[in-house]
């Protein structure tokens, strides 16, 4: 028998915030258990309005070895960026 | 007597308080020594929300007494045969399970009594209901969930819970008696009838214990006495370590 329970992913969405964050992680037997743990352990001083879980297992990361390949193509492509493009004159509705 | 010279609103509100502060300096125990981390900040969580309602009441208790008793000078410099918590919430901590389904049973009772408190006359009980409640309807959502995870566990974890429950029902009883404090109290739209939460209270117990697996115990003989100021020697010992440090520096402050 498996007794170690599985880890958690936790995100909070505060009162002013628009989207979940992830603020931490925990143990618990299930999504259940896993809502109220973290309703004590990360919501004690009125940090949240919503929680989310995710198991740990369901949360498919990227390589850091492979951070030059995900993420370093996308820096001298100054033309993804609408600052690169100039307005011409007497465009409306822009 | 103590409690007979007493306004017997003061004794009321001297009862809510009691019985939170026993349970929370009860719970506040299982600090750093719960089974797993969550579970220990969750027990600090509980305990603390008590220490906050026994805080309300008993500072409601001292004004309504008119003796010149702030929540402190009840908290720590009365014996115990000035408490008046009901025997439930002096019982020991004893196992997880036990905790557990001391926990329920009186998280259950406290959830309907307050629920009918929040109609009190008085606006000061009724205003201190509606904030404890909220809190109480969480501590009843854990002690349910976990009582019923524990019952309908692993071999080990059900028969625990059931001792828990063979051993803690005598002192359910007492939650459910009226004495001349409750009557002048439901009599002045103050207080709720005890009596009245028993059906409640029983329906609720009857359908967690179904999905728990646990049975609940035959004819038992209910102890009472704790809200008269009659108590186990549990308490006793519960008020020594809570009491120690004010009653030896009377003086002394936070």
């Amino acid at each position: 028998m498996k007794r170690e329970w599985p880890q958690w992913e936790i995100f909070v969405r505060s009162e002013a915030g628009l989207a979940h964050k992830h603020v931490g992680s925990l143990h618990a037997a299930d999504a259940r258990m896993a809502l109220e743990n973290a309703r004590d352990l990360y919501t004690r001083r009125n940090e949240g309005v919503s929680i989310w879980v995710v198991k740990s297992d369901d949360v498919h990361a990227t390589d850091p070895s492979e951070e030059d390949a995900f993420f370093r193509p996308s820096e001298d492509k100054n033309y993804r960026f609408p600052t690169f493009y100039h307005v011409p004159e007497g465009v409306k509705h822009l | 007597m103590m409690g007979t010279a007493l306004d017997p609103r003061a004794e009321y509100v001297m009862r809510l308080g009691d019985n939170a502060l026993v349970l929370a300096q009860r719970l506040s125990a299982w600090v750093a020594h719960a089974p797993i981390m969550e579970e220990d900040v969750a027990l600090a969580n509980v305990s603390l929300d008590l220490f906050g309602q026994a805080r309300l009441w008993l500072s409601y208790a001292g004004e309504l007494e008119g003796a010149g008793r702030d929540e402190d000078r009840l908290a720590f410099h009365r014996d115990a045969r000035e408490f008046r918590n009901v025997l439930l919430v002096e019982r020991p901590n004893g196992d997880f399970a036990a905790t557990t389904v001391r926990g329920y049973f009186y998280d259950l009772w406290s959830y309907l009594g307050l629920g009918a408190l929040e109609g009190s006359r008085s606006e000061r009980v009724a205003a201190i209901a509606e904030k404890s409640r909220k809190e109480t309807a969480y501590h009843l959502r854990r002690s349910e969930d976990w009582m019923i995870r524990l019952g309908d566990g692993t071999e080990e974890s059900h028969t625990r819970t059931q001792r828990a429950v063979d051993e803690l029902w005598r002192y359910t009883g007492e939650l459910f008696l009226g004495d001349e404090v409750d009557a002048a109290m439901l009599e002045a739209g103050i207080g709720f009838d005890p009596p009245a939460l028993l059906d409640p209270w029983f329906e609720r117990v009857h359908t967690a214990f179904s999905s728990a697996m646990l049975e609940i115990p035959g004819d038992t003989w209910m102890q009472r006495g704790g809200k008269q100021g009659t108590h186990t020697e549990q308490l006793s010992y519960l008020l020594v370590e809570m009491q120690a440090l004010p009653r030896a520096m009377p003086e002394a402050v936070w």
